[in-house]
């Protein structure tokens, strides 16, 4: 199998997550979908990593793994918190900061 | 020269005086005006003391220096502070404090209701002080400090009754119109050093005869300029009347006996600088003779006494420029009627304050009238003083302003004459004036109303004024005895050749009794022989109108000078608020607009931050890609 196919996977991937990011209102749908665009730089790392025969690219990725994680936790519970002040999880409702 | 340590002790004890009276405030409330008065007399014995040394030395040897310490010194530039009394400034020293040491003795009675006495002996000794520094420095640099420091004490008593606004507005103009004068004195320093290389009274004499007429003749100018500001001559001559707003004796002291004869003083002190320059002579001169028209003329119409006394003043101190502008000639005659001139002016300063005293301080002479009666010795002592100021033999006056009537008239040549007749027509407006003065205050009949009780000042009032009687009578004879004075100081000036005589002294001094007699009829005549209203009569001609007005001085300073001046000043306020200020709160503005303008893009949605920063990372990779392609 070729392996750029991969490249191309990841590529879709981080497509899709992008534009959730932009249109979607739901901060959890919005949240997977950096999850979704994590994922997908993670299965280029790899993939790079297969072609140039070197490890360095599975490292970054634990890494980034390890990130997303924490990322994981903090944000949940911000998005938690919002919800049960403002009984809303729309991320455009939350711009308070603007004024 | 000889060194005598004893100098710094003159000026020394009064402002030891004036800082001990200022520092300790209230304290010293109970004993501050004898304390001044004794350190002013003080002063006065240390004079006298160095007068006797003077005396018993030879004319070479007679002055003597001190040097107080290195003032300024850079490279080859160096000034002390150091002091020098000579035959001429002797003169000045004795006047100062003898004159002032009477008017602190006044004063304590005089002052004696005022809860700010203290304050007021506290300025006079400050007054003495500067005023000796002025005529004891060595050099113009030494002159300068003086100079100020009685600028700033005039101001000080000018204004001391500050709490009336009017009073507090002549104090400013005073300093002011000083100010224009003292720029002059500044300027001449710096001629002197940028073209002399020094600034020092012998040093400026030596060069005098090698520096170019062009040099000298600025120099010269500049000198005038500030000595017709100090000494009120025209055209600087407004301040001199609003000055009467200080107390009497500030009046007597200051505008009347030393401060602005320090202009007369300066000019003697710098006759080097005069002689080489022939232009500011003739200008000094010219400044004179109008002064003592300008002052007399003046003088006829005031109805104020003081304001009266001080255009007297305005005049005779312009006989004494004009003296001073004589050259050599001259110069002796000009400090000799500075001298009898501060014993007579003062005396009837003295005498106006003894009538405010027993007038409940009312100063229009058409409400006095018949106070002879009242105030028998202030009638006198003021008499005395009329007598001499007018130039009846043997006062004082008569010797002091025959000499430079007639040294006027033999100037020579057309300038001469033109002097002359000037002087002379100047006498007998001043025998009109002050016989006025005296008709309208002692004997013409009462014009005061049953509230007023006049009486007689107490002895410490009246005797000041008898001793400064006594100078009035008897001082024009002793100096010009034998020509003690110009022998005197004829060792500081360059020696001249004889002119040729225009009129006799004899001739001149008939012509001069001659014009007195006129004067004096007239004001009989006009003032004694008919009634006078007791308010100022309004259908008058308009010379007399005019003459009330000062010869319009201040509606032509106003027009010419602070009306320009204050349309200057709101445009360049324009000016300032709209390009200075402008440009500031340009810059400002233009920080705020574009914070707006930038701030439409910081919606506060999430998702356009996160399509900005994905726009942006596309945008960035496109670009690098573009890059190493």
């Amino acid at each position: 199998m070729n392996i750029n196919n991969y490249l191309y996977l990841s590529a879709i991937l981080f497509t899709i997550g992008a534009v959730g990011v932009v249109v979607r209102r739901n901060a959890i749908v919005v949240f997977m979908c950096v999850e979704l665009m994590l994922n997908a730089a993670n299965l280029t790392l790899v993939t790079f990593s297969r072609i140039n025969g070197t490890l360095d690219g599975q490292v970054v990725a634990f890494f980034t793994m390890v990130v997303a994680a924490c990322e994981v936790v903090v944000g949940l519970a911000i998005i938690v918190t919002i919800y049960r002040s403002r009984r809303s999880a729309s991320i455009d409702d939350a711009s308070l900061l603007k004024r | 020269m000889a060194t005598n340590n004893g100098l710094v002790y003159l000026i020394a004890l009064p402002l030891f005086g004036a800082l001990s009276l200022l520092l300790l405030g209230r304290r010293a409330d109970k004993w501050g005006h004898l304390l001044a008065t004794a350190l002013s007399a003080s002063s006065f014995g240390v004079g006298l003391i160095q007068l006797s040394g003077m005396l018993g030395r030879s004319t070479e040897s007679r002055p003597v220096t001190q040097k107080l310490f290195s003032w300024i010194s850079v490279g080859s530039f160096n000034v002390d502070a150091s002091l020098l009394l000579d035959q001429l400034s002797i003169c000045f020293v004795l006047l100062i404090t003898g004159v002032g040491t009477l008017i602190h003795i006044y004063s304590i009675s005089y002052m004696s209701h005022d809860h700010d006495r203290r304050r007021f002996f506290a300025y006079l000794n400050l007054f003495i002080a500067a005023m000796l520094l002025l005529v004891l420095g060595d050099s113009y640099l030494n002159l300068y400090v003086g100079w100020e420091g009685v600028g700033l004490a005039s101001y000080l008593l000018i204004g001391f009754w500050n709490q009336k606004p009017a009073y507090a507005t002549a104090s400013k103009k005073a300093f002011v119109m000083n100010r224009i004068g003292d720029m002059g004195l500044s300027f001449a320093i710096m001629i002197a050093f940028a073209s002399l290389g020094t600034v020092s009274f012998a040093g400026v004499k030596e060069h005098a005869h090698h520096a170019s007429e062009s040099t000298m003749t600025a120099i010269g100018i500049m000198l005038l300029v500030a000595a017709v500001g100090k000494s009120a001559q025209f055209p600087l001559q407004a301040w001199l009347g609003d000055a009467m707003a200080g107390p009497t004796p500030v009046s007597a002291l200051i505008h009347a006996a030393t401060m602005v004869t320090a202009g007369v003083y300066l000019i003697v002190r710098s006759n080097f600088v005069f002689d080489a320059a022939p232009t500011a002579q003739l200008l000094v001169v010219i400044v004179g003779a109008i002064t003592l028209m300008f002052g007399a003329l003046v003088g006829t119409a005031k109805d104020d006494i003081k304001k009266a006394l001080a255009a007297s003043t305005m005049s005779q101190i312009g006989y004494m420029i004009l003296g001073a502008g004589l050259g050599p000639a001259g110069y002796a005659f000009a400090i000799m009627h500075l001298l009898t001139h501060g014993f007579f002016k003062a005396g009837m300063f003295l005498g106006a304050g003894s009538v405010m005293h027993g007038m409940n301080d009312e100063v229009n002479m058409r409400k006095y009238g018949a106070l002879r009666k009242f105030m028998p010795i202030t009638f006198i002592t003021f008499g005395l003083g009329y007598l001499a100021i007018i130039g009846v033999p043997p006062f004082a006056g008569f010797y002091s302003k025959d000499m430079l009537i007639e040294t006027a008239f033999n100037a020579g040549g057309i300038k001469g004459i033109l002097l002359g007749s000037t002087a002379l027509l100047g006498a007998a407006i001043t025998a009109f004036y002050m016989t006025r003065v005296m008709i309208l205050t002692f004997t013409s009949s009462k014009r005061w109303d049953d509230s007023q009780h006049p009486h007689e000042s107490p002895i410490l009032m009246w005797l000041p004024m008898a001793i400064l009687a006594i100078g009035s009578v008897t001082s024009g004879f002793l100096l010009s005895r034998g020509s003690a004075l110009k022998n005197w100081l004829e060792p500081l000036f360059e020696s001249h050749g004889e002119h040729e005589e225009l009129l006799s002294p004899m001739v001149v001094s008939g012509l001069a009794l001659l014009m007195v007699a006129i004067g004096v009829a007239i004001a009989v005549m006009k003032y004694q022989l008919s009634d006078v209203d007791s308010v100022a009569p309004v259908d008058v001609s308009v010379f007399t109108r005019i003459a009330r007005r000062d010869l319009l001085q201040d509606d032509i300073n106003e027009a010419l000078f602070m009306r320009p001046g204050q349309v200057i000043t709101a445009a360049l306020v324009k000016v300032d608020e709209s390009v200075v200020d402008g440009a500031v709160r340009g810059i400002g503005q233009m920080a705020i607009g574009s914070g707006t303008s930038l701030r439409k893009t910081q919606t506060g949605f999430v998702r356009s931050y996160a399509m900005l920063i994905l726009v942006g990372a596309a945008a960035l990779i496109t670009a690098i890609w573009v890059v190493t392609q």
